[in-house]
This record gives structure tokens, sequence and C-alpha cells, in this order.
């Protein structure tokens, strides 16, 4: 249990199983845990980044995270404990919670999705999209809530005119300065941004980065960053945790994890990265042979051995247990070292 | 490696691809051009509604039409103008001596016929080959791009595969009539990163092993060009900005657009620090400025020249071509554009 003072969040062996429908009936014939039992430490005002590919759990432990699992698979199966600390010392663990508990919860706690207005409402204005949140959470009278839904926009670099708009008009970076506006606007504490810029262009991306670190200077934010680019990930995050079909295999400072790797996943993965450099073409790299397995057909042991360059007979017995190999920096797996 | 003594393999000049949008035309493509060598990866950068898929299409001869069409210029492949052939003609060149290879395999792959009928059926159409020795090729052809036990997978349905999978199928759709240009449209952008990196150095063992045949990558991913590409060429605003080697062109761009790209891409040294961004946003293809720099509306270093007249592709360093006055006066935009960005900062 930790209680440190500058602790936001602290998830606890946190499992996600989603049951697996079959046969005629459509009966329930398994459950496939597509998170297990993860540990992550949030420090206030940090940003973790969470990596892997695709099927690896990173969004689900996005999804538990904000608490939204439940809606969305009623069937679902949630075990561990996700606890935040909020900035007024009061303290809940959001797993439990109840629609009800849930309320003060939801201001603290937001999500910036890859599209933000796929799940939203088209034909609803930029006023009332940003809007619906001052609504739910707060008592302010119409005429400051539009006040403050302008000064929102004006936050994140548009025009206090566009709240007549309506998202269809907008190019992808916009929606997602929209997108993030509306998440700021019950002053959460904490933001789990899944994929934010992987859908811009290019020559955008960068000014949605620089956007959401500026907020989360100005608004003392924690994030939870989910994304795939690994460059992204790396410039935006304090630390970052590396997962793989559903665990954690390796967490530590962003610079640690990226530029001394220690897990043979993580080894791999980096390695895979392509660099703006053409004079490093042509170099031999290690390369990872296969795909990730489905978590349908979870290797039992370490999830990774079957397609671990150093893996061994032992490695099916059982899950490794986290290690620690340098300030902050745990990896799970025991064969570590051999990588030299 | 380029091999520039010899001619071109594929000569593309002042390519022009318009779209019907209700009822205006938008061109995609304007007046694009290029040569293409045996041997060579030419790589094809830019953002959405740069034109370089359109580009693309339009050699292959696959833009829809309508509401698609394609007005003007040439498409020399092996001394014959594509864009002269009737479709039965260049169905028979496209697949057999232009390959393909497309960003998501499944609108590509037919998928109610085993992926052994599908290679085989290309050697069949294309050489004539009878049924028997075309599915050996199959089987040779899906062993070289890395399918498991592909003898017994013959039989195997597109959606029996992983994304990876399907796309190493595709590239031996792509490969097995042994093409001498192989066009690859985002062929990485679906897949994870440790897959993309199998799929590159696919392509690039295929090319070891037949040294001539000449590749066109398309993506937005410059990281991906300097892994795989000789040459680059970059687009914006449907028309070619710039044209260099790729060491001349990550050693030193010129235009301000391929300067602010690379600058987009955060850089492990200065983490955790604003990048350089490109102000505002692509614009439409019909928003697209006319009679003057298509990049002068987000470019920091533009000057009243930039707005009033349109710059030629002026070659300002062997082999390396920029369409900017200033690049084309010689003068340092690299610099410039740096002290811009400092100055921009807070």
């Amino acid at each position: 249990m930790s209680t440190a003072a500058d602790t936001i969040l602290s998830v606890r062996g946190l499992s996600v199983g989603f049951p697996v429908v079959g046969g005629l009936l459509r009966r329930r014939v398994g459950t496939v845990r597509a998170v297990d039992r993860v540990d992550l430490e949030l420090t206030r005002g940090e940003t973790l980044g969470l990596v892997g590919e695709s099927g690896s759990g990173k969004t689900t432990v996005g999804r538990a995270i904000v608490n939204v699992l439940r809606p969305m698979h009623p069937d679902v199966e949630l075990a561990g404990a996700i606890e935040m600390t909020a900035r007024d010392g009061s303290r809940a663990d959001l797993n439990g919670l109840e629609r009800r508990a849930m309320e003060p919860w939801r201001a603290r706690v937001q999500m910036v999705f890859q599209d933000p207005f796929s799940s939203l409402n088209p034909r609803a204005s930029v006023a009332r999209l940003i809007g619906r949140p001052l609504e739910l959470h707060t008592d302010l009278a119409a005429d400051a809530r539009r006040a403050r839904v302008e000064d929102l926009l004006e936050k994140v670099g548009l025009q206090r005119s566009y709240a007549e708009r309506f998202p269809h008009e907008f190019s992808g970076g916009q929606r997602q300065r929209i997108g993030l506006a509306r998440a700021l606007a019950t002053h959460p504490e904490l933001i789990v941004a899944d994929e934010p810029v992987s859908a811009l262009d290019v020559s955008v991306q960068a000014q949605v980065v620089n956007l959401m670190q500026a907020v989360a200077r100005e608004f003392a934010l924690s994030y939870v960053f989910i994304a795939h680019d690994l460059s992204v990930v790396h410039h935006v995050s304090d630390r970052i945790a590396v997962m793989y079909l559903g665990s954690i295999v390796e967490v530590g400072p962003a610079t640690a994890v990226l530029e001394s790797p220690r897990h043979p996943y993580t080894r791999a993965l980096v390695a895979a990265i392509p660099r703006p450099d053409p004079r490093r073409r042509g170099r031999e790299r290690v390369r990872l042979e296969g795909d990730i397995p489905t978590p349908l057909a979870k290797p039992s042991g370490c999830g990774f051995r079957t397609r671990c360059p150093i893996a061994r007979p032992s490695c099916a017995a059982a899950a490794p247990e986290p290690e620690v190999v340098g300030t902050g920096h745990t990896v799970a797996c025991p064969h570590w070292r051999e990588l030299g | 490696m380029p091999h520039d003594e010899k001619p071109p393999v594929l000569r593309v000049r002042d390519l022009v691809t318009s779209f019907a949008i209700g009822d205006r035309r938008a061109v995609a493509v304007d007046g694009v051009s290029f040569d293409l060598y045996p041997g060579e990866t030419l790589g094809i950068v830019g953002e959405s509604g740069s034109g370089k898929s359109v580009t693309a299409l339009s050699i292959l001869r696959l833009v829809p039409n309508p509401p698609g069409s394609i007005d003007g210029g040439s498409v020399e492949f092996e001394g014959i103008d594509l864009l002269a052939l009737s479709y039965p003609q260049v169905r028979k060149v496209r697949g057999a001596r232009i390959g393909m290879i497309f960003q998501e395999p499944m609108s590509s792959l037919n998928p109610v016929l085993p992926i052994g009928r599908q290679v085989a059926e290309a050697v069949e159409v294309h050489e004539g080959l009878p049924r028997a020795l075309a599915l050996e090729r199959a089987v040779e052809f899906l062993t070289a791009v890395g399918i498991p036990d592909a003898r017994k997978r013959l039989d195997h349905y597109p959606h029996q595969f992983s994304g990876g999978m399907r796309q190493r199928v595709m590239i031996a759709l792509a490969l097995v009539c042994r093409p001498k240009v192989l066009i690859a449209d985002e062929p990485t952008t679906a897949l994870d990163v440790t897959i993309q990196a199998q799929i590159l150095d696919l392509l690039g063992e295929m090319q070891r092993q037949r040294p001539e045949t000449a590749i066109v990558l398309i993506t937005h991913d410059l990281a991906v060009v300097a892994e795989t590409c000789d040459r680059v060429l970059v687009m914006y605003g449907a028309k070619v900005q710039e044209v260099a080697p790729a060491e001349s062109l990550f050693a030193a761009p010129r235009h301000p657009y391929t300067l602010g790209l690379f600058g987009s891409i955060p850089d492990p040294a200065r983490k955790g620090q604003p990048l350089a961004t490109i102000p505002g946003n692509v614009p439409h293809i019909l928003d697209l400025p006319r009679g003057a720099c298509r990049f002068h509306t987000r470019c920091v270093l533009a000057e009243e020249r930039c707005r009033t007249s349109e710059p030629e592709l002026v070659e300002v360093a062997p082999r390396h071509s920029v369409r900017c006055h200033l690049a084309a006066d010689g003068r340092d935009t690299r610099a410039e554009m740096a002290r811009a960005n400092a100055e921009a900062r807070p």
C-alpha cells in the first residue's frame, strides 16, 4: 500500500478478463485475460508512458483507470485496486466505486482519445460538447458555462467563436484540441490519453504534443500517455511502462528504459524503431520472429517466451516476478543479465 | 544502390490527376515528374492530401474514374507510355512487371479465395504457367516472404492470417511475377513496430536477391525513409517540393516544409522541450494557394514573392532540387528557420 502524499494513482494487481462466447448458443466458454496483475504507480505531476503493441492490453489498462470498462462491457471481470488520491486528500479505490460514488472522481480523471469525435454526438456544437462535463460536474449557470467554454477554447489555441461550430468543420488537429478542452473542463488532476496524436499528420502531431505539455504545466496535470510511437512517448514521459500480452515487462525512468532496455522484449522493440538517419541503414539488428500471440492462447509462464531469444524450459513454469535493475527500474525477467 | 548510368525503368513526366468534388475539380497531383532507376528505392514522403498516394494510383492506372481522371503527362515504363495504353494492355503490365503493395492487405486480397490460388493465379494469368507449376511457384514465394509451412497453408483464406502475415502474402503476390518495379503505398503503416521492422527487412532482402528491382515506397514516416530509401521526393499540396538523395536530404534539407517535418520529430537530446512545429493545418485540396508557393500560408520564412509567384523546382546541390524562392537564391533556409523558431518560442 502506497500512501505517500505525492502519489496520485496506485494500481495494484489489476486484472481484466473478458468473456469469450462460443458455440451455437453463444454460451460463455472461457475468459480472455487482457490484463494480468498489473501494478503501476503515478506521482502527481508526472507523465507515465504506457507502450506496447496491439494486444498488449495498454488501452484496457487506460480504460480501467478511468473506470469505463464496466459500462462498456457489463460482463467484464475486474480484480485489483485502482487507488487514487485527490489534491484535497480524499482517496478512493475507483475499481469498486458505484456510479454515484464515482461522480466526483469522474471530474478528476478524464480521458483523451485518438479520435475524440468518434464517440461524440456529431450534431452537438462545440459549446455543447465542451459544456456537457461542466453541466454534469459543476453548478455553473448557462452564461458562466459558455464563458468557461470559450476560455477553454482559447487555452487550447482555438478562437472563442469556434464554440458555435460543429465537429465536422474541424481538421484532425483542431478536433484533438477540442477533445483536450473538453477533458480540461472539469479541472481534472489526471488525464489518460490513448494514442492522442497517432491519427494526426506529422506536422500537426508536434503542435498537439506541445499543447499537452503546456496545459500539463499550467493545470498541474498528471498523464497516463498510451501510444505505440516510442519517440513521442520518450519525449513526453518521465517514466515508461512496457506491456506485452497483458503484463508489464519493464518499467522505469523513460531514458533508462529506452536507452538501456533490460527486458528482451523491450530490447527488440527499441531495436525495431526506425531512426531518421540514413547512415544507420543496413545495420544488423535483433529482430523478433513471428507475431504477438492472441491473449486467447497466451503461453504459460512468461508470455514472451515463444518469441524470446533467451527463453529456456523454466520460462514456461511460472510468470516472472519484477526484479529491480536500477533506481525505480524493474524488469520481469530473471535472465535479463544474460543480455549484457 | 541506384544505377544512374542505366536508363530509368520508369519516367514520370508532368503527371496531372484531378478529382471531382461536388461541382469543383481538385487537382490532387499537379505536374509531378521523376525518374526511377533499376535497383533504386525511391521514397515519396508527404502528409494527407499531398498527392503521394494518387501519384502511385495514377502510375498504376488505378485512379477511380469517375470521380478521378488523369488529365495529362506521361508514365513511361520500358519505353511505353502506360497512360496511352488500353485497360486490357495496362492489366498485362500491372501485377506482372509492376507489382503493388497497399497499406491494408485485406482490401487487396480476395477474401473468398485461398491464398495459394491467389498467388498462383497471378503466375497463370501473366506467364501462362499450368496450375501445378504455378502453385509450386506460389509455395516458393510464400516461403521466401516468411510464411511458415507455406505448402500446408496454401488452402488458408486471408482472414486466417495475422496482419503482418497478410502483408507478407501480399508481398509474395506482388513479387511472384518478378516485377521490374514494386510500388508500395504505406506498406507498414497499419502494422506494429516489430512487424514493420520484419517487413522492411524483407523488402531489403528481396532487393538484394534481385538487385534490378526498383521500389517506390510511399510513406508519411521520415524514419522509414531513412531506413530504406536511396532517394527521396517530398510532396506537399499536390507538387514535388524537394527531391534529393536520402543522405543529402537528411544531412541538409532546404525546403522550409521539409525542415518543418524534421523539426516535428522528437529528438531524444531535447526531451521534454517544445517541439518545432509547422503552424496551421494541412490545407484542403480545394483550398491550395494558386499562383503562389503552395506552402507559403504555413511558412515562417514566407516573403512577398512567395505569395505572388510560384517557385520552380531548382537544383541547388548535386541531384538535390527544391521548389523554394529562398533556397533557389542560395539562402541558408535551415539557419533562418532555426532562428525563426527560437524567436517564436516563449
